[in-house]
């Protein structure tokens, strides 16, 4: 139900400090929330001027695609669940289990992690990360194969995918929506490839777009998305270079006077934060740009005249947070 | 032994009465427990020793609740649906051969007295889902309605087939000419149809369509229309409902059985009994939850177009090829 | 709608492609663990809420009351007192309370301390009826407790 959630994330930037807006950026969207954190740190660092060491935009890479593979696991299980399957939601959280005893492990959360500082991450990766994370991608492979089999080319699903909730590229530009649903109409807009951010212009990783706009197409890329993201981590974990992890931040942060803006690719779309400081330590106003809001405000359009079930499968393809919504 | 004709029956009353209800309470645990399996969970392990004892604390708990008529509705029909949809169901059971000797009633027309009972549990729903007054009720109510009606068709006209193969309607008969080892079943038998699995697929899928079950099961497909045709029953009236899906499953798998896999016979042609039977019928079963925990469900006029465009064709070409092998050879 | 034979076979083999991968996930054991009958060990990072680290040369807490926690903590969360003893260098702790109702575990008077008196505990399995339990948690009661 859009509009309960509401908690009033923008005007919590008002009243705290730039190191004491760290834990709302993770509860934005609980689900992605590495990729949120990011673009707030990453914003405080461009208008710092803030070197960041090589290894922690690194290891900064490494969890975002971790959680990127993990959001996309539990919209592959609710959506099932939404058109009647029940048992690969269990499967998704299956492996979705690894990935947050993962990062469990490193940063100490499961879900709001407040992991990334200003300046880099806050604790090293050790070796058991290192090895766990090679034995999740090797683990995941064969994984994404039985997905493929059990669910992607089962003919009830096809049939009630394919053909259906076409939303073309056209409507996706009127409505500002990004992330999965524009490339499932065939524009491979990606803020990693439009505006790299961190290290990702120098990764070798393709951007999954499929031009028949319809449901299918979407679940398609988000699938197409998880082996791409098992790619990016194995580049990283080859490259990952030693040094420290944290750079050297002021300690209290006051950003000079004007407007900062960083948007990173979250699992649903392009978020983007808009700082706006007056040089004290306390930000004028942050304003976030949640990609579901975007997503969801062409399901009018999109669903009219539309059966029920069919619906349900173009709600369930948009993969709407409503946390991201309401903010 | 020779017992007076009123109390066999009446034993076989209480016993039908018997294996119904412990079928419809038991087969929600092997459900539940099936799915945990499927789901590499383990299902209801709390309640008595891995779960044995949860039916009877579901149906405490069902039983434990009030009784809701809401205010507007036809209150007759509405508490009439709930036992018309379970009646029927004992009612099959008379002439389903469980063993050579052990069938309430021999009935020359057994095989058209199942699928005529069958049949009512469609009515009671209707009956069910009209008297709600509330509109997904109804909506759920005339799909059903409309699901039923089109996978009768083709489970008509396999059954008509099967008709043309054995030349009997007697269910008792149609168990004694598979006798032998299992390649004797109708369900191999090849010479009279060379498509005779295709017939039994074609059952199967109608049998699942008949009762409502997954990948079919739009009337309770909860995402869409809160509980579909039963929104409006609480407690044990809903309850019902549920043990009357479980009875149909029952019936269907055992009429599949009977017909294909040869009843009571033994697969290695020695030592028949009702051993064989309830195996066979808890294979099928096994397999009918296997299929509900796998698939998403079908959309409504998907539902309907396997039905009208694919399997009714695919079963009269079945038809008329059986009647056509059979001329010639 | 047409529909080739090869179609409807085609469709009708990966439903038992799909029917085959069940079946096979079926007899595989299970990944749940029985919780409450059995637990599992959390990781050395795990957040729990904080506690106070031990000195081991006097065994008492590194606290020195400098507020920094409280200023430092986005949920309003800490309240800290301390006095300034006879002969000691700097003031020792002598009240210590959080707020665990608001607390969102970010580790900001964790990395703020400038004594490192305070680390996360691995507790994870708190219920409680009421919620007095949680909203005034002790800690220099806990350490109190804890040398026994």
């Amino acid at each position: 139900m859009p509009g309960y959630i509401h908690r009033m994330h923008e005007k919590m930037g008002e009243n705290r400090t730039y190191a004491q807006f760290l834990p709302n950026t993770s509860r934005i969207d609980y689900l992605s929330a590495m990729h949120y954190t990011h673009a707030f740190v990453g914003v405080v660092e461009r208008a710092l001027k803030l070197e960041v060491p090589p290894r922690a935009e690194y290891i900064r890479v490494v969890t975002s695609e971790l959680n990127r593979i993990s959001s996309h696991l539990v919209w592959f299980g609710a959506f099932l669940l939404d058109l009647g399957g029940f048992t690969p939601l269990l499967y998704a959280f299956d492996d979705r289990e690894k990935i947050l005893d993962l990062l469990e492990g490193v940063t100490g959360s499961r879900l709001t992690y407040c992991y990334y500082r200003f300046g880099g991450v806050c604790n090293d990766v050790d070796d058991d990360f290192i090895r766990g994370t090679r034995e999740f991608v090797e683990m995941m492979r064969p994984r994404l194969k039985l997905y493929r089999e059990l669910v992607t080319d089962n003919i009830i699903l096809r049939k009630r995918l394919e053909n259906i909730g076409p939303i073309p590229a056209e409507m996706c530009r009127k409505y500002g929506a990004t992330g999965p649903v524009i490339r499932g109409a065939g524009v491979p807009y990606d803020v990693r490839r439009m505006e790299p951010y961190s290290v990702y212009a120098g990764l070798d990783f393709e951007v999954p777009t499929h031009p028949e706009g319809d449901c299918m197409a979407r679940y398609l890329v988000r699938m197409e998305e998880i082996g791409q993201s098992l790619r990016i981590i194995e580049q990283v974990l080859d490259r990952l270079p030693e040094g420290p992890v944290l750079a050297k931040a002021p300690k209290t942060v006051k950003l000079p006077p004007g407007d900062y803006c960083y948007a990173v690719e979250a699992a649903r779309g392009r978020f983007a934060i808009r700082v706006t400081s007056d040089g004290k330590d306390i930000p004028y106003r942050v304003r976030l740009r949640a990609p579901s809001f975007s997503n969801l405000s062409l399901f009018e359009e999109a669903s009219a005249g539309m059966m029920l079930p069919d619906a349900l499968a173009v709600m369930g393809s948009l993969d709407l947070v409503i946390p991201d919504i309401d903010r | 032994m020779n017992i007076p004709e009123p109390f066999r029956l009446l034993l076989f009353l209480a016993g039908t009465m018997a294996f119904v209800g412990l079928n419809a309470a038991y087969l929600v645990w092997v459900e539940r427990k099936g799915a945990g399996r499927f789901q590499r969970r383990t299902g209801p392990t709390e309640v008595g020793y891995a779960g044995l004892l949860q039916p009877i604390a579901d149906a405490l708990k069902l039983m434990s609740k009030q009784l809701i008529v809401p205010p507007g509705v036809d209150a007759t029909l509405f508490r009439l649906a709930p036992l018309l949809v379970l009646a029927p169901a004992m009612m099959c059971f008379v002439t389903i051969p469980f063993s050579e000797t052990l069938v309430a009633r021999n009935i020359n027309v057994g095989l058209v007295m199942v699928f005529s009972f069958g049949s009512i549990h469609v009515m009671a729903i209707m009956l069910g889902g009209w008297a709600s007054r509330n509109k997904y009720a109804i909506i759920s109510a005339a799909r059903i309605v409309s699901q039923n009606v089109a996978y009768e068709i083709p489970m008509l006209l396999v059954a008509v087939t099967l008709l043309m193969v054995t030349g009997t309607m007697n269910l008792h008969e149609i168990v004694q000419q598979q006798a032998g080892g299992f390649w004797n079943w109708n369900f191999f038998r090849l010479t009279a149809n060379p498509l005779m699995p295709v017939t039994f697929v074609i059952f199967y899928i109608c049998m699942l369509a008949e009762t409502n079950r997954a990948p079919f099961d739009m009337a309770e497909a909860e995402s869409e229309l809160v509980a579909g045709a039963f929104t409006e029953y609480a407690g044990m009236g809903f309850g019902v409902f549920f043990m009357a899906e479980y009875a149909n499953v029952v019936i269907g798998c055992s009429l599949a059985t009977v017909l294909f896999f040869g009843g009571w016979q033994s697969p290695i042609g020695v030592l028949p009994g009702v051993f064989w039977f309830l195996l066979k019928l808890y294979l099928l079963v096994f397999s009918v939850i296997w299929v509900r925990w796998t698939f998403p469900r079908t959309q409504f006029y998907g539902l309907l177009n396997l039905s009208w465009k694919i399997l009714i064709p695919l079963s009269l070409f079945i038809l008329v090829l059986t009647s056509a092998m059979m001329k010639l050879f | 709608m047409k529909h080739s034979p090869w179609q409807i076979i085609n469709g009708f083999w990966s439903l038992l492609t799909g029917m085959r991968i069940t079946l096979g996930q079926f007899f595989k054991p299970t990944v749940t663990v029985q919780y409450p009958h059995e637990s599992l060990k959390m990781p050395s990072r795990f957040r729990g809420h904080i506690v106070f680290v031990r000195d081991p040369a006097t065994g008492n807490s590194l606290c020195i009351a400098c507020k920094a926690c409280e200023k430092a903590c986005p949920s309003d969360c800490i309240v800290v007192d301390g006095i300034k003893r006879e002969g000691e260098k700097r003031k020792s702790v002598t009240d210590f309370k959080l707020d665990f109702t608001k607390c969102s575990l970010c580790g900001s008077c964790v990395e703020v301390c400038p004594t490192d008196a305070l680390e996360f505990s691995r507790a994870y399995n708190l219920a409680s009826t009421s919620k007095e339990q949680f909203h005034c948690i002790d800690l220099v009661q806990r350490l109190e407790t804890d040398k026994k």
